[in-house]
């Protein structure tokens, strides 16, 4: 029902151009996030797709039918928008029922609809009020009320959760991963974060400088990251990325040990380092090693972990989890 | 956040502020009093501040005596005139050029700004024997095509500077949701873009109103407005104080109540958007 | 969003405000040219023929040209200084927490919408006439005898009556200026050791300085066409002592009706009003990008 396939689609403005050529198929029910970071043309990409801008070159296929040239509301998509864009003029209840007007639905239909998804999202107590009483989260939930009433073939999200503090970041994200769970509709999102593409999504599509780099799920970018940026980019805390003679030795010209792949000693090891900072999470403990001869590292260890700011220590790399990367950093 | 301040100094700075607060608006409150005075007492040394014989007489009588109610609706007719005509014409120039921006969007706007600052005497003459040529001196019609477009150049910016406020991502989200132009433009653009237009039509009212050049010029006794009335009072009638006030009051009541309920927008006006 | 169709459209909605202002600005201004490379007087109809730039040169050597551009200068920069100044302190003082502050607000605000004329013609007779003027009871009781303010001091009536007029504006920007200044950074100026001075000066004063920059050009532009004022206080006298360019150019016109010269003279007005022009585009073109 909500399949979208992009065939050699590029969008230039004026000289620049954002995004070379993108070709990408999205299967039906998928949730898919579109990661990068800021000046990818990930949120391009988006709104091409939506239809808020025209694109330069190619074809936008949305469930089997070509919509290269239909204009956003013929779509049958729907969007939550960063700002969350409610009218703020209108009830809750206006903002979620417009899209139902705006399709000419009855108004004993609509007013059925708009409850649903008021019960869904938790927003029965709210409908009588305007935007701005409203709080972030809550207003975050009016912007998906507002595209789920229509059943949208697909869901478009831009970023929806960058407004939001921490802590209700995490609990959206839940929300947002239950909806697609129980809607089983296509949902394209935005983000930055790795995080949130790393969590929820069912395919994560990597994008820098206007490109693809890697499309896959978020443990086979994990697992088989295909080059430096995609290595760099996935992963909390950061690969390690090593080059010199360790890396020469292992036939490559970069090495990447994740920090979560060393094991760290007291006693003994292959590499010998001082620890500079060590970020104690409970849980876990982060450190910052500076290595002889091999340059700054981060290791991941257990949370029980002794150590402090100066010690020396032991570090060994799984020598079963290296990436080997090549001059052009593809991985070999 | 607020300061802790001592209640003495702000009982200090209260004095201060509304003394001279008072002393500023003194000479409208003084017409004020002043209007309800008979002639012999309005000239009267020592003068009475609020023990007086109260009358409307004055009132009645600038009525009576020179139709002040033509000149009244001579200025609602050109005031109210001009600002409708002016937004009708404004207001596709602004949407335009707030939502779908040129790169000459702002080579035009700032040529509009700099039609405001020719002097007025730089096209008195013309415009003079124009309207001498065309029957158009001492008309409304005439007053209403000159404000309109002396005008015209802050109507046009300062709706600009309040469409541009709308976020664009709200017109996207409309059309996400299947509004066509016309819906767009009823259901989400116009209640979004109403208080806008309502604080320029204000403001435009009062500029109008108190336009004191061309209406000078161009009006003598059958279309003047208010203005052009009351300078009729600079000799030798205006040695009538109470009646000059009573005309006065009249003349600026209207435009000080509507005055103060538009400060905000005056600065936003002004300043084309410089200052917010 | 950009498609070309709606480019075109834009144009279209653009088109009626574009048109109307360029007439407006280019018709008259063109005949004012025209007119003043003519001998042109209206008592004298058909006679019209071109002199070249002899209207110029009568016009810039006439006296009356002299003390009428040294009065429109003095009269912008009076008022200026006035109206700069004592906004500045009203604006200080209003956004102190006083008692009352939005009617206060209200008072000082009020002369701004006065008509031109009425403010005047208040200001005459009321205040400052020499009989029955309150200030002329102000300094009878003082035993001073009461100063003809119009006809002893013209210019500077005019420039206390224009003054009053035009202080609500500059205050009123000057306060929005001042109530847009970051609490935390008068704060942090605190925390780091500054005085009230200090921080007037340093942190205060320096995020006025655009608002004190556009009162300044906002007025000059107004100040340049102050008319009706003088139109009905002094019509220009004695003499010339109250005369400005744009009185004097109405002068010429409309009671001389010497069309030629005194298109002259609005060219010449023009041009001085350009120069002013030039800086507040700049300045407002500046904060467009911003």
């Amino acid at each position: 029902m909500g399949s979208i396939t992009l065939r050699n689609v590029s969008k230039v403005f004026g000289e620049a151009k954002v995004i070379p050529s993108i070709d990408l198929d999205i299967e039906d029910g998928e949730f898919v996030v579109f990661v990068g970071p800021s000046g990818c043309g990930k949120s391009t990409l988006l709104r091409l797709i939506a239809g808020l801008e025209d694109v330069s070159g190619g074809e936008i296929v949305i469930d089997g039918k070509p919509a290269t040239d239909a204009p956003p509301a013929r779509r049958g998509l729907a969007m939550v928008f960063q700002s969350y864009a409610l009218y703020p003029h209108m009830s809750v209840r206006s903002n979620i029922a417009f899209p139902l007007k705006m399709a000419g639905m009855d108004k004993a239909e609509i007013d059925r609809k708009v409850a649903d998804a008021a019960k869904v999202l938790n927003l029965t107590d709210y409908l009588e009020r305007k935007p701005r009483q409203l709080s972030g989260g809550q207003r975050q939930r009016v912007a998906i009320g507002r595209a789920i009433v229509r059943q949208p073939k697909a869901f478009l999200f831009d970023e929806p959760l960058s407004n939001l503090d921490a802590a209700l970041r995490v609990n959206m994200r839940l929300e947002i991963s239950e909806l697609h769970q129980q809607l089983q509709t296509t949902m394209i999102y935005v983000t930055h974060d790795q995080v949130e593409a790393m969590t929820m999504a069912d395919k994560i599509v990597v994008l820098n400088k206007g490109r693809i780099e890697q499309v896959g799920s978020p443990l086979d970018l994990y697992r088989k990251p295909a080059n430096l940026f995609v290595a760099g980019f996935i992963g909390s805390p950061k690969m390690n990325l090593i080059e010199g003679a360790y890396a020469e030795a292992k036939g490559a010209k970069t090495v990447g040990i994740r920090p979560e792949h060393m094991v760290l000693s007291h006693d003994s090891g292959s590499w010998t380092g001082t620890v500079t900072i060590a970020e104690h999470l409970g849980s876990d403990t982060f450190m910052h090693i500076e290595v002889d001869g091999i340059g700054t590292v981060t290791a991941r260890a257990n949370g029980d972990f002794a150590c402090r700011h100066g010690d020396r220590v032991y570090i060994t790399p799984d020598e079963n989890r290296l990436y080997r990367f090549d001059e052009k950093g593809l991985a070999l | 956040m607020a300061r802790k301040v001592s209640t003495r100094r702000k009982l200090i700075m209260s004095a201060i502020a509304w003394t001279l607060g008072i002393l500023i608006f003194f000479p409208i409150l003084w017409t004020f009093i002043t209007s309800f005075k008979t002639e012999a007492e309005a000239v009267a040394s020592p003068p009475s501040f609020l023990f007086f014989h109260w009358t409307t007489e004055n009132y009645a009588q600038v009525q009576e005596r020179s139709d002040y109610f033509l000149h009244f609706m001579n200025s609602v007719v050109v005031s109210l005139g001009s600002t409708f005509l002016g937004l009708l014409i404004a207001i596709p120039a602004a949407w335009a050029m707030a939502f779908s921006p040129t790169k000459r969007t702002k080579d035009v706007l700032m040529w509009m700004l700099s039609t405001k600052m020719m002097p007025p005497v730089g096209a008195l003459i013309p415009i003079y024997l124009i309207f001498r040529d065309g029957g158009l001196l001492d008309t409304r019609t005439g007053l209403v095509i000159v404000l309109t477009l002396i005008n015209l150049p802050i109507i046009v910016w300062m709706l600009y500077t309040y469409f541009k406020e709308i976020p664009g991502e709200i017109l996207e989200a409309a059309r996400m949701d299947g509004a066509s132009l016309p819906k767009e433009i009823v259901y989400v653009l116009t209640p979004m873009a109403v208080p806008g237009i309502a604080s320029t039509l204000l403001l435009n009212i009062i500029l109008s109103w108190n336009e004191a050049f061309w209406t000078l010029n161009l009006s003598a006794s059958k279309a003047a407005p208010l203005t052009a009335f009351i300078a009729s009072y600079s000799s030798p009638e205006g040695l009538f104080y109470a009646k000059l006030s009573a005309a006065s009051t009249m003349a600026i009541a209207p435009i000080l109540i509507m005055g103060w309920f538009s400060q905000k927008q005056l600065v936003r006006g002004l300043t084309f958007g410089a200052v917010k | 969003m950009a498609t070309t169709h709606t480019h075109s459209a834009a144009r279209l909605m653009m088109a009626p405000s574009v048109i109307l202002l360029f007439a407006w600005m280019a018709v008259p201004l063109g005949m004012t040219i025209y007119f003043s490379f003519l001998r042109y007087n209206l008592l004298m109809p058909g006679m019209e023929e071109y002199t070249g730039f002899l209207n110029y040169q009568y016009f810039l050597t006439d006296p009356a040209f002299f003390a009428a551009l040294t009065n429109t200068l003095l009269l912008v920069g009076g008022v200026l200084s006035i109206t700069i100044i004592g906004g500045i302190a009203f604006a200080l003082l209003l956004d102190q927490p006083i008692f009352g502050q939005g009617i206060v607000r209200i008072l000082v605000i009020a002369p701004f919408f006065v008509m031109p004329t009425v403010s005047a013609l208040v200001w005459k007779n009321m205040f400052m006439n020499p009989v029955n003027g309150l200030f002329a009871w102000i300094s009878r009781s003082f035993g001073f005898a009461p100063l003809d303010f119009l006809a002893s001091i013209p210019l500077l009536s005019i420039i206390i009556i224009v003054a009053w007029q035009w202080l609500p504006f500059a205050t009123l920007i000057m306060l929005t200026a001042l109530q847009s200044l970051d609490e935390e950074q008068k704060d942090a100026a605190e925390m780091d050791g500054a005085g009230a001075v200090s921080r007037f000066l340093y942190i205060v004063l320096p995020h006025m300085a655009r608002a004190i920059t556009v009162v300044i050009l906002i007025e000059t532009i107004f100040l340049l066409s102050v008319f009706a004022e003088i139109l009905v206080t002094t019509n220009g006298g004695p003499g010339t002592a109250s005369t400005n360019l744009t009185y004097l150019v109405y002068a010429q016109a409309l009671l001389q009706f010497d069309i030629g010269g005194a298109s002259a003279g609005g060219i010449v007005a023009v041009i001085l009003a350009n120069i002013v022009a030039i800086f507040l585009v700049r300045l407002i073109g500046k904060n467009l990008e911003a």
